[in-house]
């Protein structure tokens, strides 16, 4: 397959599948068949267009301008490529675990659900493909209006107040501030085109003041990537049934968000101009802000929904921490961290869904114990938990790593200091969940029987399993993974010359 | 299509478009009139749309033909110029024509169930009448290149809408002290405007268009001509809702009935900028215009008033009509805050908006029609879980509110982005914020309308509702369509905008 049907491939077949499913509604066998081959499908063609990236011929593609000077292109990259492939892989893995999910809980408007996941499967590979801001902000665009009915799938007041919250701060904030941004990029730049090492060198008449405005414009007005004090949907968003929250705000929603920030600080920006601004050093403040209270937060939250949640926002303030530390180990860490995060976290949410399907309980304090009765998922809980922290040899140690690496690099000595007690946040909040059900105390009553008898459908099950081993491979994986990505990074190792003198 | 249509009308009858353009619709309007029942009146006017809408795209084709925009002059009646009256289009004149007719010709189509359901039967024929003449004075208005009989074409289209705004009194009473409330201000602003041509023709001793903006090249500073230039702008102002001079526009859109609000609401407001915008820049010329300020320190500060003011108005209102109508006035503001910018990309971007807003606010009227038709009411509660029982009819009113917010994939957002590049590059940029703010406010707004119809539950579920009839629901997703066809291949209308500024631009230096 060429690069560009491949890329038109992702593009169509998610709009295939979102028919497909439409069309076999009434028959639910078929109409999952039609998820989960989709999905397989798309899988494959992510590969194929990190295959060209790899071979070096980048795949492009352009549908027509919208209106003159605004293309609808797409163009694949390291980045994108990578983005694109975890998003489709793990909805595969999702998928499954869907199907256990929504048929063990009874869930209603199940056809509804799984066409506004392809819809939101789209967004996610339109914004990883775009070659240029105008599409990117496009299907950001369609991923928060796709997503904003699984939010309210539930359909009570609590679920329609937590999917207003989502709507209004996702479209709010891009209306208001990303928008802005990328039609003031325009006009300074004279393109919207991503492009290696900045668009806005080319830009006239940039000043560190505009530059400086133009970062927090940026920054804020990707809702998506929760970064203080935009970070409060998030949260809200977990009334959401728990495969959204798994699959869309721990990996696509999310992941989009902060990928786009580091989209924007490697080809709008770029290394150079990043260090001239005199916002950045404020964004990284605030990203450090937010992993610390955001951790802090998460702490004190009972339901392990909300805990996971405030644990996300930490964790993808991390990426935009790479993003501002503006070094090619600073953007390797954030890269690395989109997709050891997402696998880790998808994991965490899997667990917590397969628990409430089984038991019905959302609370931390009722779980005790209850890993004599789901020791795998707690198992696979504990791992993931682990990745999290960041713990060799899971996949979720490289990124802080080389997060490290790059605050060393700049001279910003407080940033590794942050990481490390974030890390130790992690363990206060995530490990005590696994290990109190594993191991309780001797007094600990009883657990409550099971809400669903026969406990948790297989699905939900083995899906976390899987995903949790995934979390072991990726650690030996890191290898190519970096040299895939090392063209849109930089190379790390000249890069350390070159500020290696300077303290 | 535009050509091909175009190239089917034999070159006799397309030589004089200009002129047939506004006669047909006004010599079957009297026929209209005398038919003896309302579904022949019906079958006529949409004749007579469709045939004013092949003469507009004849137009266009003329205009389009010449790179850069033709300009064509027609002698009416064979009389030259200044003796005589002349129809002057160009590249503004032919897409204003355009829009009026697509929009009268999809109107006519759609009018007839809601006609039957709010119009009593004996009245159907003269409310044909009354629409067509209506039709031909905003055709008038947009072809004329004569000051003086662009009055009077004025006149004749506000003289047919305050009939057609007080049929609405079988619905609601309140439909009476609109119509009276409208035909005063109206009366007002068209004896403002009159008032100032008597001016300039006191002081120049011409009226057509193109002979006194070469005149008033020489007469900067003359008081009279100052006087006259205040004087059409105030009353031009009125006629197009300007801040704060809209007050009759809310009501007039909530009460008239279905049909007309929806007319009047893509076309008659349009019509009165486009006059404004032809006086601005093409009599006064813009320096003229900028060397009295009245862009910056009127225009805009005006044009961001209604921006704000009225999209918080637009918030609190409980009938979806009243909310629309206010987020009409506002919108008309991101307009007047393009053309106040002055340069080409600025009024380029006031006149994209102004089509894309013709396009979202006829799909957002045609739908409520269509409701109005299956529950008899438009206020916010009436409409909760419409989604259910009438997807079609409110799918194609979610897309009019997604492009009316400026989502993209959408008209209304192609037209914002212009907008505010424009903005940008001319270095307004907290203009920009104020656009954005009032963006979200339409997020507020909208965003309370579609919530109650897709997700929440019928207040009265034993009430019978249903979808829209056929009659309803083509126009109405034709003009959904055209919302999602500009927002992704919005070339050919960005092209009209684009060559309608510079058009102006040019006119400018003749």
């Amino acid at each position: 397959m060429t690069g560009e049907m491949a890329i038109i491939a992702a593009l169509v077949l998610p709009l295939l599948i979102c028919a497909g499913i439409w069309l076999a509604g009434r028959v639910p066998d078929l109409r999952e068949g039609v998820t989960l081959l989709g999905a397989a499908a798309l899988f494959v063609v992510a590969i194929i267009i990190a295959g060209h990236v790899a071979a070096g011929s980048p795949a492009e593609l352009s549908l027509g301008e919208a209106v003159p000077g605004l293309e609808f292109a797409f163009k694949a990259e390291p980045l994108g490529a990578l983005f694109a492939l975890v998003a489709s892989g793990l909805w595969i893995v999702n998928s499954f675990y869907s199907i256990g999910y929504m048929r063990g809980n009874r869930e209603r408007n199940q056809t509804r659900f799984y066409m506004c996941f392809a819809i939101a499967l789209l967004g996610a590979m339109g914004v990883a493909l775009s070659a240029n801001l105008f599409t990117l902000f496009v299907f950001y665009e369609i991923l928060t209006l796709s997503t904003y009915p699984l939010v309210a799938h539930k359909g009570d007041a609590n679920a329609q107040r937590g999917a207003r919250i989502y709507l209004m701060t996702l479209l709010g904030t891009s209306i208001g501030f990303l928008l802005v941004a990328v039609i003031w990029t325009g006009a300074l730049a004279g393109s919207l085109d991503f492009m290696p090492g900045g668009l806005l060198q080319q830009a006239e008449g940039l000043t560190p003041v505009v530059a400086s405005a133009l970062l927090l414009l940026f920054a804020f007005g990707v809702g998506k990537a929760a970064l203080m004090p935009f970070h409060f949907w998030l949260p809200n968003a977990m009334v959401a049934p728990t495969p959204v929250s798994a699959l869309l705000h721990a990996v696509a929603v999310v992941k989009a968000g902060v990928f786009t920030i580091l989209k924007v600080a490697i080809y709008v920006f770029g290394e150079e101009i990043l260090h001239e601004t005199a916002s950045r050093e404020f964004i990284l403040a605030v990203a450090c802000f937010t992993i610390i209270v955001a951790s802090l937060v998460a702490m004190t939250k009972d339901n392990l929904k909300a805990r996971l949640a405030y644990s996300t926002v930490a964790q993808l303030a991390y990426v935009t921490c790479g993003a501002m530390l503006a070094t090619s180990a600073g953007f390797m860490g954030g890269s690395l961290q989109i997709a050891a995060h997402a696998v880790g976290k998808i994991t965490l949410f899997m667990c917590a869904g397969a628990i409430y399907v089984a038991t019905g309980l959302t609370n931390i304090s009722d779980m005790r114990g209850l890993g004599r009765r789901m020791p795998l998922v707690f198992i696979a809980f504990f791992i993931a938990s682990l990745s999290i922290i960041g713990i060799p040899p899971l996949a979720g140690g490289w990124p802080k790593y080389e997060l490290m690496q790059g605050a060393v690099d700049t001279g910003m000595n407080y940033v590794p200091i942050v990481l490390i007690v974030s890390s130790l946040l992690n363990i206060a909040y995530l490990l005590p969940i696994p290990i109190l059900a594993l191991m309780p105390p001797p007094d600990t009553p009883e657990p409550a029987p099971y809400k669903r008898p026969g406990g948790a459908p297989m699905l939900t099950v083995a899906a976390p399993c899987f995903t949790a081993i995934l979390c072991f491979i990726m650690f030996f994986m890191v290898g190519p993974i970096s040299d895939f990505l090392e063209p849109a990074t930089g190379e790390r190792v000249i890069a350390a010359m070159n500020t290696g003198g300077t303290p | 299509m535009i050509e091909l249509i175009s190239s089917l009308v034999p070159a006799d009858i397309a030589a004089h478009a200009p002129a047939l353009l506004v006669v047909g619709p006004m010599l079957l309007a009297p026929i209209a009139a005398f038919m003896p029942n309302g579904r022949l009146a019906w079958i006529l006017s949409i004749l007579a749309t469709g045939f004013a809408l092949v003469m507009a795209m004849v137009l266009v084709s003329q205009v389009r033909s010449v790179e850069g925009g033709a300009v064509l002059s027609y002698a009416m009646g064979g009389w030259a110029p200044d003796a005589g009256i002349e129809f002057r289009i160009d590249a503004l004149n032919s897409m204003v024509l355009l829009l009026v007719s697509v929009i009268g010709f999809l109107a006519a189509i759609f009018s007839w169930p809601s006609v039957v359901a709010e119009i009593r039967d004996a009245k159907r024929a003269m409310f044909y009448a009354a629409y067509l003449v209506c039709f031909t004075g905003l055709c008038g208005v947009a072809s004329t290149g004569d000051a003086f009989n662009l009055f009077v074409f004025l006149e004749i289209s506000s003289i047919a809408t305050y009939v057609l705004v007080a049929l609405g009194a079988s619905r609601d009473r309140r439909a009476l002290p609109a119509a009276a409330n409208y035909l005063l201000m109206g009366t007002i602003g068209a004896s403002f405007f009159v008032v100032g041509v008597g001016f300039l023709y006191a002081a120049t001793g011409t009226l057509n268009m193109a002979e006194l903006a070469v005149r008033l090249q020489e007469m900067q500073g003359n008081k009279a001509v100052l006087a006259g230039y205040a004087f059409i702008f105030v009353g031009l102002g009125i006629k197009a809702a300007m801040f704060p001079l809209h007050q009759w526009l809310p009501n007039a859109y909530a009460y008239s009935p279905s049909f007309v609000t929806m007319f009047l609401a893509a076309t008659a407001t349009k019509v009165a900028i486009y006059a404004l915008v032809r006086f601005l820049f093409t009599v006064f010329g813009l320096e003229f215009a900028f060397e009295g300020s009245t862009l910056i320190w009127i225009l805009m500060p005006m044009g961001i008033a209604a921006m704000i003011a009225c999209s918080f108005q637009a918030v609190f209102q409980t009938d979806v009509r009243r909310t629309l109508a206010y987020s009409s006035v506002a919108q008309v503001g991101y307009m007047l805050l393009g053309i106040s910018i002055g340069t080409t990309a600025g009024v380029s971007a006031g006149m994209f908006h102004l089509v894309n807003h013709a396009l979202i606010k006829g799909a957002l009227f045609m739908a409520l029609a269509g409701m109005v038709l299956s529950y008899q009411g438009t206020s916010l509660n009436d409409l909760k879980g419409l989604g259910r029982s009438a997807p079609w009819t409110m799918t194609a009113f979610a897309i009019g509110a997604v492009s009316l917010i400026g989502v993209p994939l959408t008209a209304g957002f192609q037209s914002k982005f212009a907008l505010v590049n424009a903005l940008f590059e001319h270095g307004w940029w907290w203009a920009v914020a104020v656009v954005m703010f009032s963006s979200l406010l339409a997020v507020v707004y909208m965003g309370r309308i579609l919530e109650a119809v897709f997700f929440r539950a019928p207040s009265n579920p034993n009430k019978r509702r249903k979808e829209a009839p056929m009659l309803i629901l083509i126009p109405l997703w034709v003009l959904a369509i055209a919302n999602l066809w500009v927002g992704v291949q919005g070339g050919f209308v960005a092209g009209l905008a684009e060559d309608a500024a510079m058009s102006l631009f040019i006119g400018d230096v003749s």
